[in-house]
């Protein structure tokens, strides 16, 4: 064997050391927190990389609370009536700031663009104060309401990035028929858009089910929870004895149905993100 | 000349054909203007509920002494949530070695995780560019942390970093790093690196997706052109890859700067509200929520929305050759 050779070869074995190493550093912690929450609580605190052996105690634990059976009832409730409001607000705005030229287009895109950076904590008593003049203070339905802050502007530019690219063609032939321009989105538009539907749709969804900071603030009691902030507040009596098991089976089951979506839909995950993000 | 007469025939017919589709334009285009704004309107007032009122609020607010269990019977204060001179002493956020104390940590935390994530995400990306079997599941792989809630991810990352029972500090004295166990979420010294290993795990995909996406853009031809002459790979990366793929690292960059800059779940569910991690986020929220002081709180997030704003307008300007934001 020549030294050019060797040279692949070793290239090749860094190359896949490599992959190893991303793939490790990325799936670990998650492989770990599934393994603490099989755990029995004896074990609990001798590490090891390997399950010796394991039971659902923990899994049991978290479902015989019914605060934590609400929480995900909260979750579900709040992130599909956001990807719902969101797409439902999306697609009409998007139409209009796809396919029609008016004066103000570009103001209308830069606020959606500005609010979609702005702090959320810049907002907080602002709309602790909106949330309570609506009588909606610790209600899922409050939460609803102020998630479109983030969920909406992000929709909106992705959808409009992606009615843009649709064939011009398809609506002049629409609008010499005589269709209104809610007959051309609903009949025209709305079957192409499906795929760009369910990218912002699952990002919306995903963005909405993790949302802490608003879920904390503006819920008061255990039954209003969502599960972050139900994670989150897991901890128990003291700061020295936080209960691992629980939490982390906690973790696996909020987790758990994100890895399925993502591991399904990452092609149209990572066209949703770099379309926001790129083409944007 | 007989060119131009032979012209002036279809000429007329078509400036004749002219106004009428004109006029049948404006019709439609006045109806698909005004369309476009009866389509809009919803958005806009939903937005306006949630993000401008709000907003203004907010700012009105930090000028009183508005209380969270009495947000009505405020009083105007002017700047004194701000800054005052009492009884020979100066109050308010701008006085608070606290609050500079959070900005300080925010600004550090942001500019280390997000160059880290920058510098790492690039490699994940160039690998996940190359051709590979199995690259599919790689990329589900690395997008794992990024669809993980944060509160899950600091719970995992807490858990694995525990002084007594976590894997890291195990793994670490097995090696021999470290002789003794380290507290990385309740040391001063190293809570702050505990944020950023977990940020920094949890937003490399972000960014080597955005990279992965450009790269897969580039032209082919200047690579192969690059091999013919034997340029070394790395010259290549500097010389060629980077330059291009410049305008989408200032997107990845500017979206994760102005998601750092209001970091609050993460240093929230780690180190609670310890002062030698606390964000800006952090410190307004519990002035808000936990000491029911929503003047002062206000205060705060007013200045934490100034200095996002104001950093975004410095990146914006210094960058608008590399950049391209906006509709069109």
């Amino acid at each position: 064997m020549n030294q050019r050779q060797l040279a692949k070869i070793a290239k090749r074995v860094g190359f896949w050391a490599l992959i190893a190493l991303i793939m490790v550093y990325a799936v670990f912690p998650f492989y770990y927190a599934v393994i603490t929450s099989l755990k029995p609580s004896s074990d609990l605190f001798q590490v090891e990389l390997w399950l010796s052996n394991w039971n659902l105690d923990n899994y049991a634990q978290i479902f015989s609370q019914s605060s934590f059976i609400r929480a995900i009832f909260n979750s579900v409730v709040v992130a599909f009536s956001v990807v719902f409001i969101a797409l439902l607000l999306g697609i009409t705005a998007s139409y209009a700031l796809g396919r029609v030229r008016f004066r103000g287009r570009s103001t209308v895109m830069l606020v959606i663009l500005g609010v979609s950076m702005f702090p959320q904590v810049a907002v907080l008593s602002g709309l602790f104060e909106v949330i309570r003049a609506l009588n909606l203070y610790n209600n899922p339905a409050g939460l609803i309401l102020s998630y479109t802050i983030f969920t909406l502007p992000f929709t909106v530019w992705v959808l409009t990035t992606f009615m843009k690219e649709l064939p011009m063609e398809l609506e002049e032939a629409a609008i010499m028929d005589g269709a209104t321009p809610w007959i051309t989105i609903t009949k025209v538009f709305l079957p192409l858009m499906w795929p760009a539907m369910a990218t912002t749709g699952l990002l919306a969804f995903i963005a909405a089910w993790n949302e802490f900071l608003f879920a904390l603030t503006f819920t008061l009691t255990d039954a209003q929870r969502t599960v972050p902030v139900a994670i989150a507040l897991l901890s128990g009596g003291s700061a020295y004895e936080l209960p691992w098991g629980p939490i982390m089976a906690a973790s696996v089951v909020v987790t758990v149905p994100l890895v399925i979506l993502v591991i399904i839909f990452q092609r149209r995950i990572v066209s949703g993100l770099t379309a926001g993000a790129v083409k944007g | 000349m007989s060119t131009s007469s032979n012209n002036s025939a279809p000429l007329e017919a078509r400036s004749a054909a002219a106004p009428a589709r004109r006029h049948r334009g404006t019709k439609v285009r006045r109806q698909r203007v005004k369309a476009a704004w009866l389509f809009l309107a919803p958005m806009l007032i939903a937005l306006t509920l949630v993000a401008g009122w709000p907003l203004m609020r907010t700012f009105f607010l930090s000028f009183t002494d508005a209380s969270l269990s009495d947000l009505g019977a405020a009083n105007l204060i002017g700047f004194e949530n701000y800054l005052v001179y009492d009884n020979g002493r100066w109050f308010g956020v701008l006085a608070d070695p606290v609050w500079w104390q959070s900005v300080w940590n925010t600004v550090y935390f942001s500019v280390v995780s997000v160059s880290l994530e920058v510098i790492f995400g690039v490699i994940v990306a160039l690998i996940l560019n190359a051709e590979f079997k199995g690259r599919t599941i790689v990329r589900a792989a690395v997008l794992i942390p990024w669809a993980i809630p944060t509160i899950v991810s600091a719970q995992m990352w807490a858990w694995m970093l525990n002084d007594q029972f976590g894997i890291i500090n195990h793994l670490l004295m097995t090696v021999g790093i470290i002789d003794n166990p380290i507290a990385w979420t309740a040391s001063a010294t190293y809570s702050m690196w505990a944020v950023i290993m977990v940020d920094v795990w949890k937003t490399i995909p972000f960014v080597a997706l955005l990279v992965l996406a450009a790269l897969q853009m580039l032209p082919k031809d200047c690579y192969e052109a690059a091999e013919v002459d034997g340029i070394h790979p790395v010259r290549v990366f500097f010389k060629v890859t980077l330059p291009l793929i410049t305008p989408a690292l200032m997107v990845a960059v500017i979206f994760r700067l102005l998601d750092a800059l209001r970091v609050f779940d993460v240093i929230y569910v780690l180190t609670s509200n310890s002062t030698s991690t606390m964000s800006m986020s952090v410190y307004a929220r519990q002035q808000l929520v936990e000491f029911q002081d929503v003047g002062y709180g206000s205060a705060a997030s007013t200045l934490l929305f100034l200095i996002i704003a104001l950093a975004t307008v410095a990146y914006l300007y210094l960058g608008r050759n590399k950049i391209q934001l906006g509709g069109d």
